[in-house]
């Protein structure tokens, strides 16, 4: 059986994800996507796994969350509080949803997995470093060129070319 | 350990359920930008939760990768609407039709 702090930590995942879509003002929005990436980072701290879990509080909710935040804050004032949706797809998106969760849920508690549970001790996150930097070393090589080429391409997909701004020589 | 296995995975579906909800109705960039981020967020709980229960280190070390490609893909998922905004002035991806033949 779950506890009361995986009970209370699932409930703010799910409730601040519902908000994060639902919030009529997109900043309010964004900083509920914050609380669902933290919420994700206490389920990793539940998990065993603290540096998967500081992992994901620095580059999502420190870098991802703002980096959304300070998109939302260029945008005009009134497309931020704007909400255009009929009713009909509303209802469809619900249903689509509701149909989805119950055959992937009666799926899996159906499945094996029901009754899993483990005694062993938790993964060593040292066993992690000595992962990348043995059997997935090209993986992380691979990653770094990735981060710096969509880097790249995001500064440059975002450039202006009317604006001219030529550096001053005086 | 009192948690099980089930209990994380149907958290997971929760939230992978919102965020296809989010991607089939909402209109606006950004807002489909947050359903794409609780999808991988899901994605990466479940990774996680199973690593632990093999146990095996593959699951996390597999779970930073996807938060480093995540971290890509918003940053140029970002500039894509920034682009598009000054282009069309407005997110909401019903304009976003040039491409359209």
């Amino acid at each position: 059986m779950a506890d009361a702090v995986f009970l209370a930590l699932s409930v703010i995942t799910i409730g601040s994800a519902i908000a994060a879509l639902e919030m009529r003002s997109l900043i309010y929005g964004s900083i509920a996507l914050m609380g669902t990436l933290g919420g994700i980072a206490g389920f990793f701290l539940l998990l065993d796994s603290p540096f998967v879990a500081m992992f994901q509080l620095v580059v999502y909710v420190g870098s991802i969350a703002v980096l959304i935040l300070f998109t939302v804050m260029l945008v005009k004032r009134e497309l931020i509080f704007k909400k255009v949706e009929d009713k009909r797809r509303k209802f469809a998106g619900i249903g689509l949803m509701l149909v989805f969760i119950i055959a992937l849920g009666s799926v899996i508690m159906d499945s094996g997995i029901k009754s899993i549970t483990t005694d062993e001790p938790a993964v060593d996150f040292r066993n992690i470093g000595a992962d990348f930097l043995t059997y997935y070393w090209p993986a992380l090589i691979l990653m770094a060129l990735i981060l710096a080429g969509s880097v790249t391409g995001a500064l440059v997909l975002a450039r202006r070319e009317d604006v001219n701004n030529e550096q001053r020589t005086d | 350990m009192s948690n099980e296995l089930i209990d994380f995975v149907l958290v997971s579906i929760a939230l992978l359920g919102i965020g296809i909800y989010g991607l089939s109705v909402k209109r606006n960039a950004i807002r489909m930008l947050f359903a794409v981020e609780i999808i991988i967020n899901a994605a990466n709980l479940n990774l996680v939760a199973f690593g632990r229960f093999i146990p095996n280190s593959g699951g996390q070390t597999l779970a930073l990768f996807s938060i480093a490609i995540a971290a890509a893909e918003v940053a140029v998922g970002l500039s894509l609407i920034i682009v598009a905004y000054r282009m069309y002035q407005n997110i909401d991806i019903a304009d976003f039709r040039s491409l359209k033949g």
